[in-house]
């Protein structure tokens, strides 16, 4: 009878927390940022079908940065997890917590129970109302929760963005304020980030239930032109 | 409550409807099991150069009693469609709220918004699945309108209860004060009528209808109660404002005022 080599968990673990690292370092960043009247959602992402930003419900969207079909997955889950809840119970029912919860704990099992990890970082925005307050969620590979102020950061060469980004940021500044800033935090010293280069969305009140709305490239060339 | 996830292989994808029942949650049968049930009335929908105008009373009836006097019938399916449901006004309303969340999680979970041909045909499933309780005689029975941004014009859609889906050329109405708001458009209508024009005739056929049919309300200006008109056109769902829709009735109650009740020769 054979018996299976031994491998002490803190290797085990460690193992897969580096393989996940390197997966999502590999994708590009991405940076959501409170401002003024909403929550302004910006990533860096050459292709303008596969996104990485998207709508989760009227005040939530959901962020990933990393493996897409792994990211794409959770985000539909999200929204079914979403629309279900808003039709069992009410619509204002539905809040990012909840959600954020969740993915944790999906995140979290598939860390210690699978033979691979999810290589994904996953943000989940929801803009408040008079009632609840902005939130921004993010939740790492191996189900580890952050309830981030202000702005997050996530996905390759986050920490240098987030150092970047965090030096002038502010809260209550514009819309063309906030993504000029972010796009530079993106971008670093030594690049320049077009417009075809990027995804924006914005969650912002409009007078409508919906608040998700993406940036047309049009729209975004106008905001970062002086 | 946890993360729906599936496999790939029994994945539900779009479809709003067969993932509540995956949930384990129950989907209503859209149906009317108790006569004294609160009714719901007339509706009309016409094109117009622009798009569609959809209006519908306040009414709701419960045998010969008014059961609510301010119950809408007019709803936004999404931006570029609007649905109205004539039956039973409580199921009416439960078919719609799955249907308005029928169209936004499928635009959501794919990305694209269905096209208005792809929406009346999701709708003709949901009054099919209720083909058991409809051969009992326990029918509801939708009107759908849009504007279909791919051909830039206004459609209309009227169903039967065995979920035929029927597009209309220019105008339909249902209810039991429909055949009152039909005849008055066919009589009013022309083609690419402004909304001006298409406004004032919905609003006519209502009032025929109400003057007509004892289960259809008419304006109630002692409550401040008028019908609910939309247009739907490339700008999306818009609600008329009260105050807009009320000028209007009063502008043909007082030409009607001095002419005993009657049009006198003009469709006015």
């Amino acid at each position: 009878m054979t018996m299976p080599f031994y491998v002490a968990p803190e290797q085990v673990m460690k193992d897969r927390a580096e393989y996940a690292q390197k997966g999502i370092a590999r994708g590009r960043a991405l940076v959501a940022t409170v401002y003024g009247t909403g929550i302004l959602l910006v990533a860096e992402n050459p292709s303008g079908t596969l996104h990485k930003i998207s709508e989760i419900y009227d005040r939530i969207a959901f962020a990933g940065v990393g493996k897409f079909n792994e990211y794409d997955q959770l985000r539909v889950a999200g929204v079914r997890h979403a629309d279900t809840k808003g039709y069992a119970f009410s619509r204002e029912d539905v809040d990012a917590r909840g959600l954020a919860n969740l993915y944790a704990q999906y995140l979290g099992q598939v860390f210690t129970h699978e033979m691979k990890p999810m290589e994904v970082e996953i943000l989940v925005a929801e803009l408040g109302n008079g009632v609840r307050t902005t939130q921004l969620f993010r939740i790492a590979y191996e189900g580890t929760i952050t309830d981030e102020v202000g702005y997050s950061v996530l996905g390759g060469d986050a920490d240098a963005i987030r150092a970047r980004f965090t030096e002038g940021a502010r809260s209550d500044w514009e819309l063309r304020d906030a993504l000029r800033h972010a796009v530079g935090a993106l971008a670093g010293p030594e690049r320049t980030l077009g417009v075809d280069d990027l995804e924006v969305a914005v969650l912002e009140d409009s007078g409508h239930r919906r608040t998700f709305r993406r940036l047309s490239d049009d729209e975004v060339r106008s905001l970062l032109a002086d | 409550m946890g993360l729906p996830l599936f496999d790939p292989v029994s994945d539900p994808g779009p479809d709003f409807a067969a993932l509540v029942q995956r949930t384990g949650h129950s989907l209503p049968a859209f149906s009317e099991n108790d006569l004294n049930l609160a009714h719901a009335t007339t509706v009309v929908a016409l094109r117009y150069g622009d798009g569609v105008i959809m209006a519908g009373d306040r009414r709701a009836t419960a045998g010969n009693v008014i059961a609510h006097r301010t119950v809408e019938k007019v709803f936004p399916a999404d931006r570029y469609s609007a649905i109205a449901i004539s039956g039973s006004a409580a199921m009416a309303a439960e078919m719609v709220r799955l249907f308005q969340v029928q169209l936004e999680h499928y635009e959501k979970v794919e990305g694209i918004a269905l096209s208005l041909e792809g929406k009346a045909n999701q709708l003709a499933q949901m009054v099919r699945s209720n083909l058991p309780m409809a051969m009992q005689g326990f029918v509801v029975v939708p009107l759908y309108c849009g504007y279909d941004v791919l051909r830039g014009m206004g459609r209309i859609f009227d169903y039967d209860a065995a979920g035929g889906r029927y597009e209309d050329a220019d105008f339909s109405a249902t209810g039991s004060g429909g055949t009152y708001a039909r005849t008055t458009v066919r009589l009013g209508y022309r083609e690419g009528l402004t909304r001006d024009e298409a406004v004032e005739l919905a609003i006519l056929s209502l009032y025929e209808a109400a003057d007509a049919d004892s289960a259809t309300g008419g304006p109630d200006s002692v409550r401040g109660i008028y019908p609910v008109v939309a247009t739907v056109s490339a700008q999306g769902y818009e609600q008329l404002d009260d105050e807009e829709v009320a000028t209007r009735f009063d502008a043909i109650i007082e030409r009607r005022r001095g002419a005993k009740g009657n049009a006198e020769g003009t469709l006015r």
